[in-house]
């Protein structure tokens, strides 16, 4: 199977295969055909699989090593980007971009964990996405440079947990994640949280409290990994599959349940499979919102943030 | 009657410690000193070991007594969960809850109570371990919500003191946006400049640290109690070798510069009453503060409401 497909795309992997044996013969109008008609294959068949995606597949996309970067999103939708480096407390966490960037004319600060892409030796560099309590603190000190010249803030939420170290620790990754989860919630500029892949636990809140969060449609946003939760509870991380059910940590889970406001479709295969598009698509979601709550005036706007994170899980109370 | 009880198993977690819940025995062995402690001593001197100071885990409404002066009165005890994602796993969610309903005798993990201490009106929010190891579900999120609320609106100070393994898995991520709905409400007491003391006891970990337990205006642990974030045992299969011993006590965090003081369970009441004054927390009244005019600063205003 090539490295990018997931093991649920097994009768994809099959016909790739298949055209790329047919790709070697010489030319001919009959060849042609056959590939066309194979390729017409592989879209419905991916169609029908990722059109009844179990919540178990949607993580292995959602953690897909293909899956469209904060900097990617920055690249093909916002200009005059100048990352910003460092926490002035300890160092530069290189698992949380951060910096200013123009999108459609107007200056914001995007904010945003990156997992590292593709590529070992940028995931190495990228630390995988867990980001430790610098990174934390140097999103709080660039949102707090955005709140002082008024520009909004658009945060690309993609970790599989903060750092669980011993320098995570003895640094206060605790008090780094409560610090922004307190400080967000009051900051006066609109904020627009995106959750494009993995939302792990704290570590993806950390950066997530805002106006409006919007995710896509195969991300996740959990409590806590599958394989911890079925590690905890059924004592055998194996039943991982189980608990990612259990958990209820797809996007149509959290838009029922009201925690996010709205989702960004994706190409059929996941982002990664069309970058370009999933970005237009991210596009005309982002835009909408920052227009919607740019519109409101600080005071109410600060209110409908508070109500909005006020109301969440009172479903879940019989009083 | 057997002179000596077994305790209960609590959550096994990797550490020496040894459980440290109070059996129900008439006598109790002292899992730090091995002594052998009656068992009204032990409730005399608020479950702490009187030869060795070991302190021994104690539920939310003994936490309670052993701060409020006299009388307090219980708010929001009805409030339960109704098992929002119907969880299963091994056991229905639903019968953990009735379980833990039956052995408590708590709706949910928190008692929220109003009283007096040291003459001081104060509102105090205390985790029961014994419900489901004192897990931060809806239910808690929105008690200590309305506790800060309601703190905020009387200008009282308030008191969250945890004891809790983090959020709760079964309720999801309702769980996890906890974190961020109890910050937002000490956003806008700490922009009121309303006290809040947290009192962080054995253990207090994951979600329940990483949010309101680390925002104290002063942040106070029991000694040698667990605090982290990630659980020793997930750190141990991250960085794979074995953590040094008192690696995430209460003195660790205290050298790291993340707590504010070690306080002796015998002495946290005198502490906080000490502290609360000089936050201007009066007896019977809270003066509205001297304000402090900062000149073009948006996010000191004072948030609508």
């Amino acid at each position: 199977m090539p490295p990018d497909t997931l093991e649920f795309e097994e009768p994809i992997a099959v016909l790739l295969k298949e055209i790329d044996a047919l790709a070697m013969l010489p030319q001919t109008p009959a060849r042609q055909a056959e590939i066309d008609g194979l390729a017409r294959r592989i879209e419905s068949i991916r169609a029908d699989i990722y059109r009844r995606l179990t919540p178990w597949q949607r993580v292995l996309v959602a953690r897909h090593p293909n899956r469209p970067t904060v900097l990617d999103y920055v690249s093909l939708l916002f200009t005059d980007f100048t990352e910003i480096s460092g926490d002035r407390r300890f160092s530069d966490d290189r698992a949380m971009v951060t910096g200013f960037a123009r999108y459609k004319d107007e200056p914001v600060l995007v904010v945003g964990h990156h997992k590292g892409g593709g590529d070992t030796k940028q995931k190495i560099f990228r630390n995988f996405g867990y980001a430790k309590p610098e990174g934390y603190r140097k999103a709080l000190r660039t949102m707090k440079m955005a709140e002082k010249f008024g520009r909004a803030v658009i945060a690309f939420v993609d970790t599989p947990a903060a750092y669980p170290g011993v320098e995570s620790e003895e640094r206060g990754i605790s008090e780094a994640i409560a610090l922004n989860l307190r400080e967000m919630a009051v900051l006066d500029v609109p904020v627009i949280v995106i959750v494009h892949g993995e939302g792990g636990s704290g570590g993806a809140l950390g950066i997530a409290v805002g106006d409006r969060t919007l995710m896509s449609e195969f991300a996740i946003y959990s409590v806590i990994p599958p394989e911890g939760c079925a590690a905890i509870l059924w004592r055998d991380s194996n039943r991982k599959i189980e608990a990612a059910e259990a958990l209820k940590l797809t996007a149509p889970d959290l838009l029922g349940f009201g925690l996010i406001d709205r989702i960004i479709p994706e190409p059929v295969g996941g982002a990664h499979t069309n970058p370009g598009q999933a970005a237009a698509m991210l596009d005309a979601a982002l835009t909408e919102a920052l227009s919607e709550v740019s519109a409101m005036e600080s005071g109410a706007r600060l209110e409908a943030r508070y109500q909005r994170f006020r109301a969440m899980g009172n479903a879940g109370i019989t009083e | 009657m057997a002179w000596f009880k077994k305790a209960r198993k609590p959550i096994a977690t990797s550490t020496a410690e040894k459980p440290s819940r109070v059996p129900e025995g008439l006598w109790v062995k002292c899992p730090g000193c091995a002594q052998v402690i009656y068992n009204k001593d032990l409730e005399k001197n608020l479950s702490v070991c009187p030869k060795c100071a070991h302190h021994f885990r104690i539920g939310a409404a003994e936490r309670l007594r052993a701060l409020f002066d006299d009388e307090w009165t219980e708010h929001f005890p009805n409030l339960s969960s109704n098992n929002p994602l119907r969880f299963a796993d091994t056991k229905q969610y639903s019968a953990r809850l009735k379980q833990a309903i039956a052995t408590t005798g708590l709706k949910d993990a928190i008692i929220v109570g109003t009283g007096r201490l040291d003459g001081i009106p104060v509102v105090i929010a205390a985790m029961e371990y014994a419900f489901i190891g004192g897990s931060m579900g809806v239910v808690m999120g929105e008690k200590i919500t309305r506790a800060v609320e309601m703190a905020l609106d009387a200008r009282q100070p308030v008191l969250i003191v945890s004891c809790s393994g983090g959020a709760r898995m079964m309720e999801g991520a309702l769980s996890l946006m906890q974190m961020a709905k109890v910050s937002a409400a000490l956003a806008r007491l700490d922009r009121a400049r309303v006290p809040y003391i947290s009192i962080l006891t054995d253990p207090t970990t994951g979600g329940v640290t990483a949010s309101f337990a680390m925002l104290g205006d002063l942040n106070i642990a029991e000694p040698r109690a667990l605090i982290g974030f990630a659980g020793p045992r997930v750190i141990e299969q991250t960085i794979r070798q074995k953590l040094p011993e008192g690696f995430q006590r209460s003195e660790f965090l205290v050298e790291h510069g993340m707590l504010d003081l070690v306080v002796d369970r015998r002495d946290m009441k005198a502490t906080i009453a000490r502290v609360l004054r000089f936050m201007r927390a009066e007896t019977a009244h809270v003066a509205p503060p001297t304000r402090v005019e900062v000149a073009a600063a948006p996010a000191l205003q004072e948030p609508s409401r």
